[in-house]
């Protein structure tokens, strides 16, 4: 069967199932729209926490960033894996023993305050249109690759099966398609990393064969030994050496785990369980199921990166095989021979160097480059399209709730009935899915640069304002808000002067002390903590209500 | 009933400040810090330094959450908060 029939067949098939279960799960009341009517078990819950965290960028991109980086590449794992131990343990369940809907719901009743409320509105809005607008540009970027339609077609294919099933079941339906979509993306991402494991070192697991040795058809010696000698002679730094100073490692890593902790839609995954102890246990679910893409990704980029060296280097261009072309054709892959000798030089020196290699390439491609059968291709596209869809979903249900709820239940419209809010957070969830799907069919330029802001910012307001609300009894409403306001300002300001303002000064020289506008969130969180604390030691105690709420979700299973 | 709740704070704080512990040692000094240092030794293939920064660190943060949930259950068994929890989780767990 032909590859794009085959892919049609995948595609297809994944998405009758969504449908299914959209069907199936209709949502009623505003607990089921907004957390599943808290039913959730604590394993779906872990499987659908782990495909609404791995979106597109996770599955596409990450392994192409992590083998153009090599051990820096790390910033990444670590970064978005290593929240989760914070969100676990200090975070999920305290919130869920606190029993409401969302985010702004925690801080605006932690910090009696509207004030408070809104500008964890604003965020949480925000950080999610942000992250959205990179999706649906992901969904379009493969249906345009491996089904040969518009990308704008591609947005809007995407944008109706969203729709479809986040309208009808809510948070019900996004959660049951989100344990499907996972099943989907893990087996889509495994398959071909076994595939090219056994090719390259005879090793079933990725994870070992990433330290194994290599075949003897491949030369022999241990994989990572030849990849950081090809690196040398080719002029890069060694594949496991790294070229960012570690301070900066340090505060970018710090900023992306603090931001995971801190990101609206995986904080209201675990509003949807049905108890303190489902909560931590789900957490230790999610994780384990995201570590498994995790730790893939590295085997892959550099069982990639070997292959693409070994591929193109001082190859003849004519004599190139037939993904080339295909790259080559929607400009991900660029080659200009500036020598004129008919041959690929792939080297770190700018001036020499005549190949660009696009880094999503590494993920869409790779079953191409080492030759796999056609239905794992096939199955690429239905896996880029899971991991893409289901963090949508998730999104798009903290932009309608944060406006249904707590915008206009909690804020403007406080006498509105069950029904009516429903009917809003509906509506809602519709104008979400139009302006994602405008930002996806016309992108903003700036997508790459705003994922730091969504990590910063969140670093930077929810974090802190979240952990002080557990555990500081004393914290009140004006050291909480002007915390949470010192932190963004300072953030957002740093990174708007370096990414938009003035991008010619991004630079390790002009940055203070070294660190870039990606780790800058660490200090604004650190900033929040400490204007917090100051603040709130020269206002009021927050009163006698508050107080006992936060001693009530100290300790599970009493009723609040 | 607050003294008990008291008690049960406090040692929950200390479960976090030993298990944050470990994961502040892993994630920053070996993974960041010390990595080169760490380099030296070598697993098969892997430098430690460079396998704790793309493997190793991803494996110790699972098992933290599921020994923080086994030191919880036992906390929540010494204080009596597990009963209503884990009845309505376990009815949840059969539904599905």
């Amino acid at each position: 069967m032909s590859l794009q029939l085959l892919t049609y067949i995948f595609v297809g098939i994944t998405f009758l199932v969504y449908i299914g279960i959209a069907v199936w799960s209709r949502a009623s009341s505003t607990q089921e729209f907004y957390i599943a009517g808290a039913h959730v078990p604590p394993l779906a819950n872990g499987l659908a926490t782990a495909a609404d965290w791995m979106s597109a960028a996770s599955f596409i991109s990450m392994a192409g960033i992590v083998s153009y980086m090599g051990r820096d590449g790390s910033v990444y794992l670590m970064g978005w894996t290593g929240g989760y131990v914070l969100l676990a343990l200090m975070i999920a369940p305290y919130l869920r023993d606190f029993g409401k809907f969302t985010v702004p719901d925690f801080i605006g009743d932690r910090y009696y305050s509207q004030l408070a409320r809104m500008v964890a509105v604003v965020c949480a809005i925000f950080v999610s249109f942000t992250y959205v607008a990179g999706q649906m540009r992901g969904v379009g970027v493969v249906f345009s690759r491996f089904l040969e339609v518009d990308i704008n077609l591609g947005v809007l294919i995407g944008m109706t099966i969203v729709f479809f099933y986040a309208v009808l079941g809510g948070m019900k339906g996004i959660t049951y398609t989100q344990v499907a979509q996972y099943c989907v993306l893990i087996f889509a991402y495994m398959v071909p990393a076994v595939f090219i494991s056994i090719l390259m070192t005879g090793n079933v697991i990725p994870q070992i064969g990433f330290g194994s040795e290599l075949n003897e058809s491949m030369g022999g010696g241990y994989l990572l030994d030849r990849l950081d000698g090809l690196h040398e002679e080719l002029g890069f730094t060694a594949y496991t050496e790294g070229v960012r100073s570690s301070l900066d490692v340090l505060f970018i890593t710090a900023a992306l785990i603090m931001g995971t902790a801190g990101l609206p839609h995986v904080i209201i995954r675990f509003f949807t369980v049905p108890s303190v102890r489902a909560a931590r246990k789900s957490a230790g679910y999610a994780l384990f199921f995201i570590a498994i893409l995790y730790t893939t990704a590295p085997a892959i980029a550099a069982f990639a990166r070997t292959n693409l060296i070994n591929t193109v280097n001082n190859a003849v261009y004519t004599e190139m095989p037939g993904w080339f072309r295909t790259w080559e054709n929607i400009n991900l892959i660029t080659f200009d021979d500036k020598n004129g000798d008919g041959r690929i030089q792939y080297v770190a020196d700018p001036v020499i160097n005549e190949l660009n290699v696009d880094r999503d390439i590494i993920v869409l491609a790779n079953p191409e480059i080492a030759q796999l059968p056609n239905w794992v291709i096939a199955l690429i596209a239905a896996g880029g399209l899971a991991a893409a869809l289901s963090t949508a979903a998730g999104l798009l249900l903290v932009i309608s709730t944060s406006i249904s709820h707590d915008l206009l239940k909690r804020n403007l419209m406080p006498d509105i009935s069950e029904k009516q809010e429903l009917k809003f957070a509906r509506i809602a969830i519709f104008f979400a899915v139009c302006i994602a799907g405008y930002f996806g069919i016309n992108p903003p330029g700036f997508v790459a640069q705003v994922v730091a802001f969504a990590f910063g910012l969140a670093a930077s307001s929810f974090f802190p304002a979240i952990v002080l609300g557990i555990f500081s009894v004393r914290m009140n409403k004006e050291g909480a808000v002007s915390g949470m306001i010192a932190g963004i300002v300072f953030t957002a300001t740093y990174i708007i002067y370096f990414k938009f303002i003035n991008p010619a000064a991004d630079t390790a020289e002009k940055w203070w002390f070294g660190i870039s506008p990606e780790g800058i969130g660490t200090v604004g969180m650190l900033m929040n903590f400490i204007i917090s604390v100051v603040v709130c030691r020269f206002t009021p105690a927050p009163p006698q209500d508050v107080v006992d709420m936060v001693l009530d979700i100290r300790v599970p299973g009493k009723p609040s | 009933m607050q003294e008990d709740d008291n008690k049960y704070w406090l040692e929950n704080i200390r479960i976090l400040k030993i298990l944050l512990g470990i994961w502040f040692i892993v994630s920053f000094l070996m993974s960041v810090i010390f990595v080169d240092q760490l380099d030296v030794i070598r697993i098969g293939g892997f430098k430690f330094g460079f396998w704790m920064a793309q493997q190793g660190s991803i494996y110790i943060y699972v098992i933290l959450i599921f020994v923080y949930l086994k030191m919880m259950d036992n906390l929540d068994r010494k204080y009596h908060h597990e009963e209503k929890d884990i009845i309505a989780e376990e009815a949840s767990d059969q539904v599905s």
